[in-house]
């Protein structure tokens, strides 16, 4: 093989180093513009097109996420606002609650008052109604001990008829003339003056 | 030899620069078709091939902002260089199908053909010549020295060297290789005793030269597309 090739490379030396035969020049030529052709027409285009779009690609994402981000920075700036607001919101609903109750403490202790001296009057009122019942049924009562008393006192005396509704009148007109005074006195001036 | 006596004809040589041209526009074109936004691995790689000439030859050589125009042309050059100078070291092949100098020839040619129709585009054809020829700044009595040198040295010298460096040092790569090995594969098989450990250190340098051969074949390739950029770049500046 080595040896062959020292042969053929004999032969092909034979001629001049540096006159082309004109084969070589022609073949030389048609390879060279194949690879031109094929070059120049179909790798390079594609190569520059991907090179062109890869840029392109890598531009545009830069462009997007400058874009995303300012998108982003106006959203927290939105939301803080809405934070603020809201935060302020909350404070203002707070302090309207916080009023509101004050109203209707005092409304209640207002409405409490009332209720206390309504059921004031009432108990006024009934102890007056009752001072009044007591009073008309003492007011029986003490005619009735009082002739008990008297009768006792003077003994048979007193047990006659005519006379003893005479004197019991007549301590009930001196009671009648007295309406308004205490139930004691009358009874206790009648039976004193006796 | 095939079609041997016509003009189609093929010899190895030749053969192998068709295999690489077909190879490496099948893997361009392979990689294009499955290319995403999203590059997978294949496709990282094509991409880091193609952004090394694209920003680090093109862009840093001519400025970034005429640079896209002379891009296919100088990735064309680099890779077509490149897989032509790599064959050398692919076993089964073990040529450099640029060691024959029609190609070294053509692309030194497309190099030229570019940088003077950039300085015509750029300055007009008496400007670009005027510029080139009688660049400004110097008493006029230098141009009686300065006009011939820079004639020869734009049009003559500048396609001649991208040419024959390219070539020479492919042909030297290939020697360089062919002898290491040859000398192993004799001294191994056909030399007498003692002889035969000889064969053990011209292995070792022929595999140290293939390593050599596979760093050379990408920097020509590189310097032939760098100096395209700055034979471009100084055409499309005023002088």
């Amino acid at each position: 093989m080595i040896a062959t090739t020292l042969v053929l490379a004999a032969e092909e030396g034979s001629g001049s180093l540096l006159l082309p035969p004109f084969y070589d020049v022609l073949w030389s030529a048609v390879c060279a513009a194949i690879i031109g052709y094929v070059f120049w027409k179909k790798v390079l285009p594609v190569f520059t097109r991907i090179l062109d779009e890869r840029t392109e690609l890598i531009e545009g994402g830069l462009k997007r996420a400058e874009v995303a981000q300012e998108e982003a920075a106006a959203l927290i700036e939105q939301y803080r606002a809405q934070l603020d607001e809201a935060r302020l919101e909350a404070a203002r609903v707070r302090e309207e609650a916080r009023a509101e109750g004050q109203t209707i403490l005092a409304e209640l202790r207002a409405k409490a008052a009332a209720d206390a001296e309504r059921i004031v009057q009432n108990a006024h009122r009934q102890i007056e109604a009752e001072r009044k019942a007591a009073e008309i049924s003492l007011r029986t009562d003490v005619g009735t001990l009082a002739t008990d008393l008297a009768a006792r006192i003077l003994g048979e005396s007193l047990s006659e008829d005519a006379r003893a509704a005479r004197v019991v009148d007549r301590f009930l007109d001196e009671l009648d003339e007295n309406l308004g005074a205490p139930v004691e006195a009358p009874g206790a001036d009648s039976v004193r003056g006796r | 030899m095939l079609f041997e006596g016509t003009a189609f004809e093929l010899n190895r040589i030749i053969l192998v620069r068709i295999l690489s041209t077909v190879v490496l526009v099948t893997l361009f074109l392979v990689a294009a078709r499955r290319a995403r936004l999203v590059p997978g691995r294949g496709q990282n790689v094509a991409e880091l091939a193609l952004d090394f000439v694209r920003v680090n030859i093109a862009e840093e050589i001519i400025g970034k902002a005429t640079a896209r125009r002379y891009i296919p042309l100088l990735t064309t050059i680099f890779f077509a260089v490149l897989a032509m100078n790599i064959t050398g070291v692919i076993p089964g092949l073990n040529i450099a199908s640029s060691s024959l100098i029609g190609f070294p020839l053509v692309m030194a040619v497309i190099a030229f053909v570019a940088f003077i129709v950039v300085g015509i585009r750029s300055h007009g054809a008496l400007g670009y010549l005027r510029t080139t020829l009688f660049p400004s700044g110097v008493p006029w009595p230098v141009y009686i020295i300065l006009t011939p040198i820079e004639l020869i040295s734009t049009f003559i010298l500048r396609p001649a060297t991208l040419t024959i460096r390219l070539l020479v040092n492919m042909v030297a790569g290939h020697l360089l290789l062919v002898l290491c090995f040859a000398a192993t594969h004799f001294l191994f098989f056909e030399a007498a005793g003692a002889l035969k450990a000889i064969g053990v250190v011209t292995l070792a340098a022929g595999l140290a030269f293939t390593l050599f051969e596979i760093f050379i074949a990408a920097l020509q390739a590189y310097i032939f597309t760098l100096l395209t950029a700055v034979y471009i770049s100084i055409s499309q500046e005023a002088h």
